[in-house]
């Protein structure tokens, strides 16, 4: 997601939207959604601005231009479980401190990738920050559907391989 | 009619792993008419079982049991449980293996003489040379379909050999073609489905045109009615008679109760980990070290290859993963030549993998865009692998964890390694060649990846000429007691620059005759 969209989302109309969510639903239960309402991703354990720092953390970690937000979401989203609440809140606590170290509000507050990393960078080494970026290894590039947009077909079998089907098509070298 | 022996026959062969060399020797022995229980610790899969997708074949296939890892080597970094990339299956690694099936150099089987002492190193010749394996090797291309051997054709180029092709021939080099492969090129030359260039070599041939001994060998050995396999069956320890004779198995059966299987014999082949693992675990008041160690050399000489990848990245696609995994070999490094600044050689072979194993192995623990725009640029790879030989290291070893048990409770092994001067040498030559060769065909950028987890897993219960100096003599069989033989790579004395499959399959092949003329004259 873009930075300026982020900041809009988590820090005015997305807590404001879970607060009203909160209000309808009373079941503590608040949401991150597109800009453009394309996706929500509901959040039922961890707060909406603790989502959205671990997406864009997910997205400074293995920036993709080309991998949509909906993506990062769905490969951050397991975090959100009871039995992940205190060991996120830790690790953004100490993402923030980091942040705060470095002259920024926090976090989500950066509006550069460069001045983000740095962040990152602070806090790399830590139980947290290898937690979520082993995490993303499986949870990231695992999700078939971003395997089209890097080019990769996947299984080939039941198309009974590449023997008829271009294993040998290079034609530019 | 698959065959079922009782558990106080004592007149069987035991026969502990069902991969190459054990899976091999199990059907070899069957066919001779000797009875043998295999136990295999993993479970049965075939060809339709089989999962074209990385992350969930690896899942399904591959040894995951508590290792612990210590040394220099980078994998002990990246990915410290998981030391090796094997498979705990019946059939073992020739599910997973790409089916290069290159013999050893002449000169390799004398590596002590021919590179000289070096310092650090183990060096020690083997008790056989490339004479005595010509007519095995014969057997094993045979058993295995290599192409490019008897009268089958090579396989044809995918696009990463093409473009591995052209690199290889721009920057002088002659040795290069599309490998000598246990994968059936033609519908005429095999009794196994011809490739039909579907990838996932890695994750076990679902066509069954890559030959495994879970296909293969183990039914052939079973239909003969002298062969019972007992799958997700765990050795635990081998027992012995006051005599010092090995006399039974223990092991856990698949519902985890612990079974004894007597054995007039006990051949293991567990792989390179496990296999000294187990003789270790196996230590009694007469064996206090462990079983077949009055040399100290059990676990030791650990080798895995001097490995590495290179990535080249073109400015259009190559989509490397259409097709056969390893695709084509340069055997132009091959050689022993020490003005290189290294003794030993080393192959470079097509590779390939899929993004979410691209992603793993690219650079483990690395983020940020330098990472990302690499993988960015996936579609338009092409890559290759690096075989070199490693030198025997005494102190690369493995030993029984003080802290760590497995799911049985019993002690798991540490591996331990770090690279010799040597093996960085050679790792670094080699990682200079690969990126000539793409850049000499119009990379845009190319790179070197570390190694991965270990596949080539050799060395640890060496074969000697002088028992003082190894863990088998030139048939396998321990130095120390002549009914208990090692059957699997942890036998190599050195490594040599050659995957070692088709070595360890004629090894098998060889042993089983030995052992089933010594039965018949009752000497063993």
């Amino acid at each position: 997601m873009k930075q300026d969209q982020l900041k809009g989302i988590t820090r005015r109309a997305l807590l404001s939207r879970s607060i009203a969510t909160w209000a309808l639903a009373v079941s503590g239960a608040g949401f991150i959604a597109a800009p453009d309402a394309a996706w929500a991703l509901e959040v039922a354990v961890i707060t909406p601005e603790q989502m959205a720092t671990l997406m864009q953390m997910a997205r400074d970690i293995y920036p993709h231009d080309k991998v949509g937000d909906q993506y990062y979401a769905v490969a951050v989203k397991g975090y959100d479980a009871a039995d992940s609440k205190e060991m996120v809140a830790a690790g953004i606590d100490e993402l923030n401190a980091a942040a705060v170290a470095q002259g920024h509000a926090s976090y989500l507050a950066i509006g550069w990738e460069k001045d983000r990393v740095k962040v990152l960078q602070a806090i790399e080494k830590g139980v947290f920050f290898q937690k979520v970026r082993a995490g993303l290894v499986t949870g990231l590039y695992n999700q078939k559907e971003i395997w089209p947009i890097f080019g990769y077909e996947g299984e080939s079998f039941s198309k009974g391989g590449y023997i008829n089907r271009g294993f040998d098509d290079i034609a530019w070298l | 009619m698959v065959a079922k022996f009782d558990l106080n026959d004592d007149s069987v062969v035991v026969i502990i792993g069902t991969g190459a060399g054990g899976g091999v020797l199990a059907n070899e022995l069957a066919q001779k008419g000797v009875k043998v229980v295999a136990l295999e610790a993993g479970g049965r899969y075939l060809p339709e079982d089989y999962l074209n997708d990385e992350w969930a074949s690896f899942g399904q296939l591959a040894w995951t049991d508590t290792r612990t890892t210590s040394g220099d080597w980078r994998v002990a970094k990246d990915f410290s449980g998981l030391p090796t990339w094997i498979v705990k299956a019946v059939g073992g690694t020739t599910t997973h293996w790409a089916g290069a099936s290159i013999r050893f150099q002449d000169h390799e089987w004398k590596a002590l003489t021919n590179y000289g002492k070096v310092e650090g190193a183990n060096l020690l010749d083997w008790p056989i040379d490339g004479a005595e394996m010509a007519p095995w090797y014969d057997k094993a291309e045979e058993k295995l379909g290599v192409t490019r051997t008897g009268n089958r054709p090579g396989l044809p180029g995918s696009n990463n050999y093409k473009v591995f092709e052209k690199g290889a021939l721009a920057i002088g080099y002659t040795k290069v073609h599309t490998g000598r492969m246990a994968i059936q090129s033609s519908d005429e030359t095999g009794n196994r489905v011809a490739c039909q260039q579907t990838g996932f070599c890695f994750q076990g041939c679902k066509w069954g045109a890559k030959w495994s001994a879970a296909y293969t060998d183990i039914p052939e050995g079973e239909a003969t009615g002298n062969l019972e396999v007992r799958d997700h069956s765990h050795v635990a320890k081998i027992l012995h008679d006051e005599a010092g004779k090995v006399t039974a198995v223990e092991y856990f059966d698949k519902d985890g109760k612990l079974q004894t299987q007597k054995a007039r014999i006990i051949c293991v082949a567990g792989n390179t980990i496990e296999s000294p693992r187990l003789l270790l675990n196996s230590a009694s008041d007469k064996y206090p070290n462990g079983l077949a160690n009055s040399s100290d050399q059990v676990g030791r000489n650990y080798m895995r290859h001097v490995t590495g990848s290179v990535y080249g990245v073109f400015d259009k696609p190559v989509r490397m993963w259409r097709g056969t995994t390893m695709a084509g070999i340069i055997q132009d490094e091959a050689h022993h030549a020490p003005e290189r600044g290294f003794v030993g050689g080393y192959e470079l072979e097509t590779l390939s993998l899929g993004l979410p194993f691209m992603a793993a192995f690219l650079d483990p623990g690395a983020w940020g865009r330098e990472f990302t725009s690499g993988l960015d640029s996936y579609e338009n790879m092409a890559g290759l692998w690096i075989v070199g030989e490693d030198l025997p290291q005494a102190d690369n070893r493995v030993t029984l964890s003080k802290d760590a048990r497995d799911q049985f409770g019993l002690p798991a092994p540490n591996v331990n390694y770090s690279d010799h001067p040597n093996d960085i040498a050679m790792r670094n030559h080699a990682y200079e060649r690969g990126v000539a060769m793409y850049e000499a065909v119009g990379a845009t950028r190319a790179f070197p990846t570390p190694p991965y987890p270990s596949t080539h897993n050799l060395g640890t219960n060496r074969m000697s000429e002088d028992p003082k100096l190894g863990v088998v003599n030139k048939w396998g069989q321990t130095h120390d007691i002549a009914n208990l033989f090692i059957s699997d790579g942890s036998q190599f004395t050195t490594g040599a620059a050659e995957n070692p499959t088709l070595t360890i399959v004629a090894l098998a092949i060889r042993q089983a005759d030995h052992i089933a003329s010594e039965m018949a004259a009752g000497t063993i």
